[in-house]
């Protein structure tokens, strides 16, 4: 049976590579569509593919020092209810506040997974648990995680946590439990219906608009429009891992 | 002679195991007092596929399904987690749908009746998403 499974997948495949021709040709008879445009029209019983690079862009200037609706808005989303032990409770974004020690220049700002192109957490995951999706999205694949942490140690931006009790009351889009890694899924759920993550959507409503989701491949996207006129600062850039979430004035 | 006695000690040996083999289907039969699993009824018409089949595969289907999804994003898959919830998780007299791991509940009835432990529901939620459970 499992057998037949695999080659209706097989066959999957080349159906959405024949789709995929047929775009092209329609992009030969009409100058005006883009295939981008094209590839999010596709269904969603295709895999994803490296068409699109999602990201995130975060407007220091307009992240509100105290506010933390991004950081709730994500503990909602995913069930992130704590133990009321902040040594150990799971993270998956926190407000970070800055000071320069020679300016005195004060800033805070969301941190949180970087969906980086070259992932330290995936290098060293001894099972590939850890894995970068086609898009851009690091994710822990929880049922092959065997706890060991690595990827915590190995991860630059202190992204991930590990969780060390039994939990209960999961939301059946956020799977989660006792002994497995987690971080930031860049709410995938939400991005493979065509929503923008939880966060984006909490300071959006609160009026800041300091977060913006988008895909980085769209030439002409709202975030890479952004990225065009802004410098978008790559957090620990000395360890070039290309990160998906840019910064403004770091 | 001594093909004779060749030919009795076969028929000594046949005549054991025979005896073996029906004292080891006597308990199976005649001592059983592990009761059938009573499985709940379930909301919907039809199962994703015939039940002889889920019964003997589906965590076979589950697995290939979670893999397509987490790891490529496919989330119209037939064989889902969540799926099997939506339509056997039962209610108490309140309304309020039991944990389908709880104990009698559609997966623990069977999983107990075969002895397999299932982790399931370590991570996964046992009951329905919000969305369903607001719905009559």
């Amino acid at each position: 049976m499992s057998e037949s499974e695999y080659s209706k997948s097989g066959s999957l495949r080349r159906r959405f590579f024949t789709q995929a021709g047929g775009g092209v040709a329609l992009l030969a008879l009409a100058p005006g569509v883009r295939l981008a445009e094209l590839a999010i029209a596709a269904s969603d019983d295709e895999p994803v593919s490296d068409k699109h690079r999602w990201g995130l862009w975060v407007d220091t200037s307009r992240c509100v020092d105290g506010c933390d609706k991004c950081v709730s808005a994500c503990n909602e989303e995913h069930g992130l209810s704590g133990m009321d032990r902040p040594e150990t409770d799971a993270q998956w974004i926190r407000k970070v506040d800055l000071q320069d020690e020679v300016t005195g220049r004060e800033l805070s700002l969301p941190l949180m997974c970087q969906h980086c192109e070259e992932p330290p957490c995936v290098d060293v995951c001894p099972t590939g648990a850890s894995f970068r999706r086609e898009d851009g999205i690091v994710l822990v694949d929880k049922h092959i995680c065997i706890g060991c942490r690595y990827c915590m140690m190995a991860c630059p931006f202190h992204a991930r946590a590990f969780i060390h009790e039994e939990l209960s009351g999961q939301k059946t889009h956020s799977p989660r439990g006792k002994g497995v890694v987690e971080s930031c899924t860049l709410c995938v759920h939400r991005v493979d219906e065509g929503r923008t993550p939880a966060c984006v959507e909490a300071c959006s409503n609160a009026g800041n608009d300091a977060l913006v989701f988008g895909d980085l491949k769209d030439e002409e996207g709202r975030l890479a429009l952004i990225l065009d006129e802004n410098e978008g600062v790559e957090l620990r850039s000395d360890l070039e891992l290309n990160t998906a979430v840019r910064y403004s004035e770091v | 002679m001594r093909r004779t006695a060749g030919k009795r000690l076969a028929r000594g040996w046949i005549a054991g195991l025979l005896l073996g083999a029906a004292t080891l289907c006597i308990p199976g039969v005649l001592f059983s007092d592990v009761a059938k699993p009573q499985i709940p009824s379930a909301r919907g018409e039809q199962c994703v596929e015939p039940v002889e089949i889920m019964r003997r595969d589906h965590f076979d289907f589950m697995k290939h399904d979670r893999d397509t999804t987490v790891h490529e994003g496919v989330r119209s898959i037939k064989h889902s987690l969540a799926g099997c919830i939506d339509c056997h998780a039962s209610r108490d007299t309140g309304g309020q749908f039991i944990s389908i791991n709880a104990e009698g509940q559609f997966c623990q009835t069977c999983h107990t009746y075969a002895a397999v432990k299932i982790d399931c529901f370590t991570c996964h939620a046992a009951v329905p998403a919000t969305k369903v459970s607001q719905s009559p």
